[in-house]
């Protein structure tokens, strides 16, 4: 039993020695290390010995040399950093052994070896436990372990069991994730270990208690693994308000945050540390050096580059043939649906039976699980995966990676490939296999940018009020807070380090009674001061509530997928289907809305047949089709990073640099050259022609799908206005295309269409405003806003869920505040999201000044070269519009002709 | 404005775009399902709503009827989402209200939400209603020449690209179902079995709330 060594039990005996000389091993063999590890001897050490052997207790030392390593220079750095009573931030590749670097300093002062004196009250390290009649002090918790990723926690927590059982070292080591038993949970407040490893969710839920201060008092370290994944969304706020609170209960603890490299480490940095106020201040930072450069090219296909499309059929033989090739291959896509179509291609043409396997995050956890187990186990020849395997647990021998389709951006791209190589010294394989023209000048960009090591991480985020408010209703579930302290602990998260006084207010004032400025709620207030001013929930259903519904991912509605047995004929209304079904795994809602009554997808590997939606779940039927009804690109989640949109658009300007890309590509720029223009790097190109009875222009910003499409938006809006008749617009990664009725050429000739006026930046004025009273994407995000603060449930009590009263549309709630109080803090919020989020606004806005004054337009007979892709994906892609009556319209008119022709 | 129309036993009525039905010869309008305070009944129970339905539901109202000027105006039922909700009606809802009775017949149909309307709050409180070959009644059951609410139908039409849901009446000629309006009433698909139920097998048309006007679709079109 490990439970009755307390760390004191350790002590005295194992102190260090510093007279202990260390031998480098004189080891060039190749040893494989635990994959999680990624600890190679082949790293030349480079610190001196003695310093070695002060950071490092002889325990270590001969752990190390035992297995044939030696300590990296950032895991003695990070000891180092630790001694200094630092808190720091290392950056280093996939494979450096980065985990065991953070774990180092932890495990060290838990030996007891006193290599690390550190703070006096380490000494006393203490807790309490409870004898029933009175308390005991005891050890208490030592370090906390913050993962993005549940199955990441107990990997990690599996291989910090090996050191610490090979070292003896006393250390107990536990995980806390949803799946945690109750009673465990229970004992782990009680009788904490000296590690927990847990992700940021269950951060929040444990400091939402009472005994939060009994809990964390003893905390001496923190370790944020994956960072630089966290910090880009609203978990990262999460945690980092989670880390405000810590900083107050346990101000004696230190943070190792572990990152992927980034485009700026010292920003990344502040956020491990409290902010003062005023100044910014930031954590060391550590960087790892020593990994070898990537080794990634661009497929050079045989076959024709296609104009459009994203799923890479062309090349399939090709990447069939590189995995077939290679040991074991992971195989990236851009969306699930994409990794659907490849891997159902791929098998078509599987005549060597290789093992070739699924991985996305909509199938069933248990089918992914199985998935990682069988790659763990070195049983599959390749995995088409999205960004479902960005991160997590390490998994040995991946000897290539492929990446189909775009990019997006640098650092991105450089993460995928890390996934290709545990050992650092040696080289990670990729290539790159562009889907479309234009994704073959991304494809070429991207790869000078990692030659160059140049990463395109976004800048750390402001801190979101919606999780303020969460937070602020989990603060009040724990001990009463007084607002004016609360305050200013939040301040000193990195995120919220510039928050106002007045967004604070109204987010405390949001909690208690929905901050309305009609003031009719004040009985129903969630949280309520005391007599002293000290906040706390009003009632225990709150806190129930909170405990329900903790977290900040909010996924897309999802309804679970089950395969029944056709019913040739159904009319689609409910009834006699087959209940029960293997589960197939989740699809979002929003996809199956768009589907009627057999018509046919491809789903986990297969092509299925819909057949109904009876509450939550949607029945299928294996389809015999070969080609399915394949869901519209969704475009993914990330636009293309505006760092490698920056390049393409230097390239394309670049003439001498097009004898990079491949014959096809440069011939069709030299067309485009020739029949119209190949934009400027700073300027805007906007095309009009007519094509078969309509006017169309066609611009050119390299935004990225979201910002186009805003743009797309508010164009036809304005189009509407001068009287051109727009009637559609499409966009993708790269371009834009509008049409309609009016001549565009003959209006801009004569001076009735100002194209300069047409892309005035004043259009994210009242057009943007009159267009977010009714956009779909804008009500989206509300709802996203309106459930992380905690307005409404998404998880709920039996006794709630009995009662029905689940359902509201929170479309409706925002019509109706955004008529009634446009300024309330959600919707506050909601606009914040919006200008990063589905509508790229802020993007969005920095192109329009960017290109203002710099339009060029060119009036053609006919479409140009370059804007073939983005008028082929016309009839892929729905068009234009929110407003709905000229759809129903239209949708009613086809009806007729299709009943009367 | 194009004027559609629904057709209840051999009568055409005007379908208003906000939802609402006018029986012209009779000056007749009708609206069902307000849930008025729903926002607070919710509130009541944790889930903190914008306290703005009441006023959203009655300016419609308020517009619909200026609209057509009705003689006299039937509140299909449920007109409260929950039995206190009107001790909950602020003062100045109450005055709209009010200043919306003023020269109209006024009836509050009773619904399962509201079974038990009090007598102050103007109006009269009826549980059905029959003028001519129509009757109106909360709960449809179906039976030939009714107008009911209750279901809360709503629509999702396929158009171009993607698409759109919207709440709408249902209708076969003979019976007609009312959306809802009241300002956070959600839907019920017209696809459910309740609906199945009221209009059997023949199939019924959904007409669609459009931003302006109504649009007609077969029910076995949406989903």
């Amino acid at each position: 039993m490990r439970s009755d060594l307390s760390p004191q039990a350790g002590r005295g005996g194992f102190e260090a020695t510093a007279s202990y000389s260390f031998n480098v091993p004189p080891s060039t063999k190749c040893l494989q290390p635990p994959t999680s590890w990624g600890v190679s001897t082949l790293d030349l050490f480079s610190v001196p010995p003695s310093e070695t052997a002060d950071l490092l207790p002889r325990r270590f030392r001969d752990w190390f040399a035992s297995r044939g390593w030696s300590p990296r220079d950032h895991q003695l750095a990070l000891l180092a950093k630790a001694r200094e009573d630092r808190s720091a931030l290392l950056i280093a590749p996939t494979g450096a052994g980065k985990t065991l670097a953070g774990f180092l300093p932890t495990l060290v002062e838990l030996s007891g070896a006193g290599a690390l004196p550190a703070s006096a009250s380490d000494q006393q390290r203490t807790s309490l436990l409870s004898t029933g009649r009175s308390v005991k002090r005891t050890g208490g918790l030592h370090t906390l372990y913050i993962s993005p990723l549940k199955a990441l926690a107990v990997d990690i927590a599996r291989n910090l069991e090996t050191p610490v059982a090979e070292m003896g070292l006393p250390i107990k080591i536990e995980t806390r994730t949803g799946d945690t038993p109750v009673s465990r949970r229970q004992r782990q407040r009680r009788y904490p270990p000296d590690i927990l490893l847990t992700t940021p969710e269950q951060l929040a839920l444990l400091l939402a208690s009472d005994d939060a201060p009994f809990l964390f008092a003893s905390l001496k370290r923190i370790v944020l693994d994956e960072l630089h994944a966290l910090v880009t969304s609203k978990r990262g706020d999460l945690l980092s308000l989670g880390l405000a609170r810590l900083w107050t209960i346990a101000p004696q603890m230190r943070a190792i945050g572990l990152s992927a490299t980034v485009a700026e480490p010292e920003q990344l940095a502040r956020f491990l540390v409290p902010q003062p106020g005023g100044e910014s201040v930031s954590a060391d930072v550590v960087i790892a050096g020593g990994a070898a450069p990537p080794v990634v090219e661009m497929l050079d296909t045989r076959e024709r580059l296609p104009w459009s499309g994203h799923g890479a059929r062309h090349a399939l033989p090709e990447v069939y043939e590189l995995i077939k090739r290679n040991k074991t291959t992971l195989v990236f896509v851009n969306t699930r649906s994409q990794a659907e179509m490849l891997f159902q291609d791929l098998w078509r043409i599987n005549d060597d039976g290789l093992a070739i396997a699924l991985h996305h995050g909509s199938l069933d956890v248990a089918q992914r699980r199985k998935v990682e187990e069988a790659m763990a186990a070195g049983k599959l020849r390749g995995v088409v995966c999205t960004s479902s395997l960005d991160l997590g647990v390490d998994w040995g021998d991946v000897d290539l990676v492929i990446n189909i389709g775009a990019p997006k951006g640098s650092s991105r791209l450089m993460q995928r490939i890390g996934r290709a190589n545990h050992r650092l010294d040696e080289a990670s394989r990729a290539v790159l296999v562009p889907a479309n023209r234009f994704e073959v000048l991304e494809c070429a960009v991207a790869i000078e940018a990692i030659a160059e090591n140049a990463q395109d991480t976004p800048p750390l985020r402001t801190g979101a009020l919606d999780v303020l408010a969460q937070h602020v209703l989990g603060c009040a579930c724990g001990e009463p807070f007084l607002p004016d302290e609360l305050y200013a602990e939040v301040k000193t998260a990195a995120p919220y380090a510039n928050l106002a006084r007045t967004d604070f207010d109204d987010v405390v004032d949001f909690v208690a009674t929905g901050g309305y400025a009609l003031k009719t709620y004040e009985r129903f207030a969630r949280i309520k001061p005391n007599k002293q001013g000290r906040w706390r929930v009003a009632n225990p259903k709150v806190r129930q509530s909170y405990r329900l519904n903790v977290g900040t991912i909010v996924e897309e509605t999802m309804l679970k997928v089950r395969l029944v047995r056709s019913r040739a004929g159904g009319s689609g209304s409910t009834g006699a289907i087959a209940r029960g079904g293997r589960m197939l795994g989740q699809i979002e809602e929003a996809f199956i809305e768009g589907l009627v009554v057999a018509d046919t997808f491809v789903f986990g590997g297969e092509v299925v047949r819909y057949e109904a939606l009876v509450e939550d779940q949607v029945y299928v039927s294996r389809a015999n089709d070969k080609d399915a009804k394949v869901p519209s690109y969704m475009g993914g989640k990330f636009p293309l990073s505006t760092y490698l949109a920056e390049r393409v658009r230097k390239l394309l300007d670049d003439v001498s640099a097009w004898n990079v890309l491949p014959d096809q590509v440069h011939d069709w720029l030299s067309l485009q050259r020739k029949f119209s223009r190949v934009p400027a790097a700073r300027e805007l190109l906007v095309e009009t022609f007519p094509r078969g009875g309509s006017h169309y222009l066609v611009c050119y910003p390299f935004e990225g799908r979201l910002a186009h499409q805003t743009l797309g938006m508010l164009l036809t809006r304005r189009l509407e206005r001068g009287r051109a008749r727009p009637l559609g617009f499409v966009a993708n990664e790269y371009a834009l295309a509008v049409w309609g009725v009016g001549d565009l050429s003959f209006m801009i000739r004569h001076g009735k269409l100002d194209l300069n006026a047409l892309f005035d930046p004043d259009m994210l004025g009242d057009d943007l405003e009159a267009w977010l009273a009714e956009s779909a994407l804008m009500k989206r995000t509300f709802r996203n806003c309106a459930i992380i603060s905690g307005l409404i449930a998404r998880r709920f009590t039996d006794e709630e869920k009995s009662r029905r009263q689940v359902l509201f549309s929170t479309d409706l709630i925002y019509d109706v505040l955004r008529k009634h109080q446009a300024d309330h803090v959600l919707l506050r919020t909601a606009r914040a999201d919006a200008a990063t989020g589905l509508l790229d606004l802020r993007r969005l806005g920095d192109m329009l000044s960017r290109i203002h004054g710099r339009i060029t337009h060119k009036e053609l007979d006919r479409v140009s070269p370059l804007a073939v892709p983005v008028l082929l994906e016309i009839g892929r892609e729905s068009v234009y519009g929110e407003a709905s009556d000229e759809l129903l319209a239209e949708a009613a008119e086809e009806l007729v002709r299709e009943a009367t022709t | 404005m194009r004027v559609s129309t629904i057709t209840v036993a051999d009568i055409d009525f005007v379908s208003d775009f906000s939802g609402a039905l006018f029986w012209d010869e009779q000056r007749l309008l009708v609206v069902s399902d307000l849930h008025l305070e729903k926002g607070s009944s919710f509130a009541a129970r944790g889930v903190l709503l914008p306290p703005y339905d009441t006023i959203a539901t009655l300016s419609r109202l308020a517009a619909v009827i200026a609209r057509h000027d009705p003689r006299m105006v039937i509140a299909l039922g449920d007109s409260f989402h929950d039995r206190n909700a009107h001790e909950r009606l602020s003062d100045t809802d109450r005055e709209t209200l009010a200043a919306l009775q003023v020269r109209r017949n006024w009836i509050w149909i009773s619904g399962n939400h509201d079974p038990a309307l009090p007598s102050d709050l103007g109006g009269v409180v009826a549980t059905e209603v029959a003028i001519g070959p129509i009757k109106f009644r909360h709960e449809p059951t179906g039976a030939s020449g009714e107008i009911a609410g209750h279901l809360h139908p709503k629509a999702r039409v396929p158009t171009r690209g993607r698409s759109i849901e919207r709440r709408c009446f249902a209708s076969d000629r003979e019976r007609a179902v009312m959306p809802a309006f009241g300002a956070y009433t959600g839907g019920l698909s017209i696809r459910d079995a309740a609906f199945a139920k009221i209009f059997g097998s023949s199939g019924f048309m959904a007409h669609v709330l459009g931003d302006n006007r109504v649009h007609a679709f077969a029910a076995s079109r949406c989903y």
